[in-house]
């Protein structure tokens, strides 16, 4: 059994109430933050942890701390990023909704760090029935002097909003679930400035995954450097990983990466293997938007060495023949899945998803929706798989936000390993029909 | 008329104050949300008016929202919404499968809602329930490891339970 910092409590009945919470431990690190540590020494704590963000890009959490600017008279905030809407990814709808409380501490912990008096929890509208969960959590947190004025007698007021947006992926892009925040369209903004510096209402703003937030209750706990200590390199800490598609046991699932793709794949304390016998094919181990792997370069790396469930081990080899940690939604096709369908419906995601503010992701997104289709359905040409590999070229790089690298990578990397099934779609038109 | 009870004008009041001074127009989203489930599950122009009204914003700012996110119904939808997701994750557990078995069942195709008004079927993207494929998502819950025979009972759960309210 690995290390479990985040879900070794999740089992425990009736964990989602505050009472038994509390019994077990909880709302500890609340107590030793606001009573034996000041804003700046909770921030070297998770800077020493090594924790990087968990909504996908990785970034150094406590460096992004301590860049939140501290203009003189203006509020400054913290707002949670429970969009989740990356396909693959629904691991921060499991610690919602089981470990509410988990959540709630750490960001109660970061809000005093940050200096946020007020918090949003910005989550999927989707996710309809949570906002109840997380709602009774809040109001049991201050029945108990954890929130609202003058927490624990320290003299820090904090108050933790839910605010539920209402369907659209791209909200999830920090500067677009701001204006969201805002009431208004999800339109990423131009970066830089980032948020840290100018955020919602203008004023300074640090968004944080779920994960990233409900991981620093473990850090001020331990200390940022016994955290340091589990796992490997510069993939400190655990990881949730949600798993899904061809496999035995779909579900979250948290490890300390230091484990092999090979074991999370058979291991039956992971997904246990691929049902009914059949082959793995390929995976897309970081979410729908990160690049597909064929089995070889799954769990070997093209030196033939063997590939690790952490964040450089999962992108050795670039783009070339790797791929990336990603939000951690772990996607297995077996050997009898279609990557130019797989391909397709994400292609569709990504159209659908693209706020339609630059030329390059709104056109290009509609074109390789409408390409791929084609060719999944028998009606595609040969040339038509070199004019999806330009679009996605052109797509890359230039626009404002990277949900159009997002649509990009997979078509791109589908074509990279998978040619071949995109040229027998085109020569075997009548068994390509749907 | 369009208009809100006193008990939820206390609660768009309450969202209202989550929010800095003068910026109520954060509430946009949560108010949206309400007025959808009070006014018949779709947002009429009225409606938005009315949420235009109380943010004093204007009703332009409210369209171009309403319009974005694609959790407003802009039209009448049936009494039951079956939200069938089709992304990927779902598409390798057999989602297709199940949507055009739901089509058959109901007589109608993605989009459409059945003549007496009770079911509207539609596609949708990724719901964060990959895991749990096939699923779709039917008003505030999820409905998960779909199969032939849940869908029917599904079916039948919703009929029984228009019944029961008529
Ligand atoms: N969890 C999910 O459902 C999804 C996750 N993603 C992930 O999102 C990632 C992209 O996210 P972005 O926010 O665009 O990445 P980014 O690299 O621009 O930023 C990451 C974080 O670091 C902060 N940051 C970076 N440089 C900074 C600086 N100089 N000063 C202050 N703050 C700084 C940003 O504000 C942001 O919070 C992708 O890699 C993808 O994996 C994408 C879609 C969905
Ligand atoms: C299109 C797009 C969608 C995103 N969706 C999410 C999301 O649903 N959840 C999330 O935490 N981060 C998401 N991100 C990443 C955020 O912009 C941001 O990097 C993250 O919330 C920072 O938190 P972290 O440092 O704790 O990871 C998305 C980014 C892009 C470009
Ligand atoms: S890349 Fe796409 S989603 Fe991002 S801002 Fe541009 S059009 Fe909108
Ligand atoms: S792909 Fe259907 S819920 Fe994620």
């Amino acid at each position: 059994m690995g290390v479990k910092l985040l879900l070794d409590k999740a089992h425990v009945e009736g964990i989602r109430y505050f009472d038994v919470y509390r019994r077990e431990g909880g709302y500890r690190s609340v107590e030793k933050a606001l009573k034996e540590m000041t804003p700046d020494t909770i921030v070297e704590e998770v800077k020493k942890s090594g924790l990087r963000g968990r909504g996908g890009a990785g970034f150094p959490t406590g460096m992004k701390w301590s860049f939140i600017a501290k203009p003189e008279g203006v509020p400054r905030h913290l707002v949670c990023n429970a969009d989740e809407s990356e396909p693959g990814t629904f691991k921060d709808r499991y610690l919602m909704e089981f470990l509410p409380h988990l959540l709630i501490e750490g960001l109660i912990v970061s809000s005093f760090a940050l200096g946020s008096n007020a918090t949003y929890i910005y989550i999927r509208g989707e996710y309809a029935w949570i906002p109840d969960i997380l709602e009774q959590a809040i109001e049991e947190a201050r029945a108990n002097g954890f929130l609202g004025k003058n927490i624990l007698g320290t003299g820090f007021d904090c108050e933790i909003y839910v605010h539920r947006g209402a369907g659209a992926y791209i909200c999830g892009e920090e500067t677009a679930l701001i204006e969201s925040l805002e009431g208004k369209r999800g339109n990423p903004r131009i970066k830089p400035p980032f948020p840290a510096i100018k955020g919602a209402w203008d004023r300074p703003t640090v968004v944080n995954n779920v994960e990233t937030l409900a991981a620093v209750v473990p850090i001020i706990n331990m200390g940022g450097e016994e955290y340091a200590k589990i796992g490997v390199g510069k993939s400190t800490g655990t990881k949730l990983i949600s798993a899904c598609g061809n496999i035995n046991k779909p579900g979250v699932y948290e490890i300390d990466m230091t484990i092999s793709v090979e074991e999370f794949i058979y291991s039956d304390e992971y997904c246990g293997g691929i049902p009914n016998g059949k082959r793995l094919k390929a995976c897309i181990p970081g979410g729908s938007s990160v690049p597909i792997l064929p089995a070889n370069l799954l769990l070997k790396t093209a030196k033939g060495e063997t590939r690790y469930m952490n964040y450089e081990s999962l992108s050795d080899g670039g783009f070339a023949t790797g791929s990336m940690m990603g939000s951690g939604g772990f996607i297995v096709l077996d050997e009898d899945q279609c990557v130019v369908r797989n391909t397709y419906t994400l292609a569709r995601f990504y159209r659908h998803e693209s706020c339609g503010q630059c030329s390059p992701c709104r056109e290009g997104t509609g074109w390789m929706e409408k390409i791929l289709k084609a060719i999944d359905t028998g009606k595609g040409k040969m040339s038509d798989i070199d004019l999806l590999w330009d679009i996605q070229r052109r797509i890359e790089g230039n626009t404002i936000c990277p949900l159009g690298d997002a649509a990009a990578w997979p078509v791109a990397a589908a074509i990279r390993h998978f040619r071949d099934e995109f040229e027998w779609h085109v020569l075997n038109p009548e068994e390509s029909q749907r | 008329m369009v208009k809100f009870s006193d008990d939820k004008i206390n609660k768009v009041n309450e969202i209202i104050a989550r929010y800095p001074e003068g910026k109520q127009k954060s509430a946009l989203l949560p108010l949206l949300h309400l007025a959808q489930e009070e006014f018949g599950n779709w947002l009429d122009v009225p409606v938005m008016d009315y949420v235009a009204e109380l943010l004093q914003i204007t009703p332009i700012e409210v369209y171009e929202v309403a319009t974005f996110y694609s959790m407003y119904n802009l039209k009448p939808v049936g009494k039951y919404m079956f939200e069938v997701c089709q992304t990927g994750p779902c598409m390798l557990r057999g989602s297709d499968d199940i949507i055009a078995y739901i089509g058959t069942k109901l007589g109608i195709k993605p989009g459409e809602t059945t003549a007496d008004g009770m079911f509207t079927l539609k596609t949708v993207e990724c719901l964060g329930a990959c895991g749990y494929a096939p699923m779709m998502q039917l008003g505030k819950h999820f409905r998960e490891h779909l199969t032939k025979e849940k869908v029917d009972q599904l079916i039948e759960e919703c009929r029984s339970k228009a019944a029961q309210n008529n």
